[in-house]
């Protein structure tokens, strides 16, 4: 199985890298259009801030192209973000992929932003969920999320309850970090490889 | 609900974990990659290791050890000890660490803070401060590893690389580190409650009572601790269920 991440200026690269690994997966990081285009699988991953990350696919016309892959396709923290229409963060056309919009957690409501620890993902929706019986702890940092739609596969509340995980055919995202979930996240992930 | 989080502690000396009291009389606890698959395997939600190492080959010993923790743990962990450049970070942050802990650099070079958030984020900046508290009643900065007394008022100085960039606080009373009377929990609710991010409370824990008060009185988003669960005083999984039972947002 060819296996590509999707590689942009966000960080967290490495741990995608690693995670895959200890799951018997090997995964190739590129930014090079035929090699994403021919990937069974393509992964998302990011860390970082959505103006810049966008601007990069685009110089790059990696935009255009992610839209428009037809294999599984996994978005990982800003990744899931870059997915959805719009954003908050420095007022980001994104790649409108998933149909909702990116807010950043209201600082004023008491929460400590960015939110960072292990929450509860709720309400999961198959296939990356498949096999988890009970609500998975997952691990998140982000100071942003994606509001509830038709196409919300997971919740988890913050304040306020958000997409933790979006489906749409053949693209999928989520909000935590399944490469650092322990025991959940390899399974999630394993989910997506067996798609 | 968000959960509090159970950090173990790995204090690092030339490869190998070591653990001391009140900063002083050094014991070895181990490999340091083998005790972190073991925490993250009994529940720890994150790991963080320090490095103790006073010699010119550290850095390089660092990052090979981020590398070798990355590859193994499937938890996130911080790493720390002598960070002082955007380099110093960008190389372990390349090789798989989520964080970096920066404490006497920072202090000496705020702009630190500021420039290491504009690089790579907030949420992987953790704002490491010792604090002891002095015969007037107030809590004072200390540095290099607790030697050196300085008149900043702990607060101020959250506050202030909070400002600059720093998106969480491991703060360590050094008057209940290694004591195992409990956590500072009138210094660690003045934090916690009074910064707008999270607060990893650290030195003291002794019984699985004191992770409940820190939790519940000091108000504490994380506790850390190292030779309670080094020396298997306190399992992991047990401080866990007891967290649990008590109605404390715990991931089991």
């Amino acid at each position: 199985m060819k296996l590509v991440i999707i590689k942009y200026n966000a960080g967290n690269i490495q741990s995608v890298l690693f995670a895959l690994e200890r799951i018997g997966m090997e995964g190739m990081v590129t930014d090079d259009p035929f090699l994403i285009q021919s990937a069974d699988k393509v992964i998302f991953p990011g860390v970082g801030e959505a103006s810049s990350a966008m601007n990069y696919l685009r110089d790059r016309k990696l935009d255009q192209l992610i839209r428009e892959l037809k294999q599984p396709v996994l978005g990982i923290c800003l990744g899931l973000q870059l997915m959805c229409k719009y954003s908050e963060e420095n007022k980001t056309e994104c790649l409108g992929i998933f149909d909702t919009e990116v807010k950043k957690f209201n600082v004023k409501s008491g929460l400590k932003v960015p939110q960072i620890g292990w929450n509860k993902v709720e309400d999961t929706s198959e296939p990356l969920f498949k096999g988890i019986f009970e609500e998975p702890y997952c691990y998140f940092v982000h100071s942003y999320y994606a509001e509830l739609c038709a196409e919300t596969a997971a919740v988890t509340e913050y304040g306020v309850r958000f997409s933790s995980a979006l489906g749409k055919n053949n693209f999928y995202g989520v909000q935590f970090h399944p490469e650092k979930s322990a025991a959940a996240g390899e399974h999630i992930l394993k989910n997506f490889i067996q798609l | 609900m968000l959960t509090k989080r159970i950090i173990p502690c790995l204090d690092i000396q030339n490869g190998r974990t070591v653990k001391g009291t009140n900063f002083l009389n050094l014991r070895d606890a181990g490999d340091p990659v083998e005790l972190g698959a073991r925490y993250a395997l009994e529940g720890a939600d994150e790991l963080v290791f320090l490095d103790i190492t006073a010699t010119n080959e550290k850095r390089k010993t660092l990052s090979e050890l981020a590398r070798r923790i990355a590859h193994h743990i499937n938890i996130p962990f911080t790493v720390g000890g002598g960070i002082s450049s955007i380099q110093d970070v960008q190389v372990l942050l390349e090789n798989g660490a989520d964080k970096i802990s920066i404490n006497t650099a920072a202090f000496k070079n705020p702009s630190l803070i500021a420039g290491l958030a504009r690089e790579f984020g907030s949420q992987c900046i953790v704002l490491g401060i010792d604090a002891k508290k002095a015969a007037n009643g107030k809590y004072y900065v200390y540095l290099n590893g607790g030697r050196m007394a300085t008149e900043t008022i702990c607060l101020d100085w959250a506050k202030k690389g909070v400002d600059l960039g720093a998106g969480e606080i491991l703060l360590t009373s050094m008057d209940q580190d290694g004591t195992k009377k409990g956590f500072a929990l009138e210094l660690t609710s003045m934090l916690a409650q009074g910064l707008p991010v999270p607060v990893i409370a650290s030195g003291g824990g002794g019984t699985r009572e004191h992770f409940a008060e820190v939790f519940q009185e000091g108000f504490a988003d994380a506790a850390l601790a190292a030779s309670i669960f080094h020396f298997r005083e306190i399992p992991i999984p047990d401080l866990k269920q007891f967290l649990k039972g008590l109605g404390i947002g715990i991931r089991i």
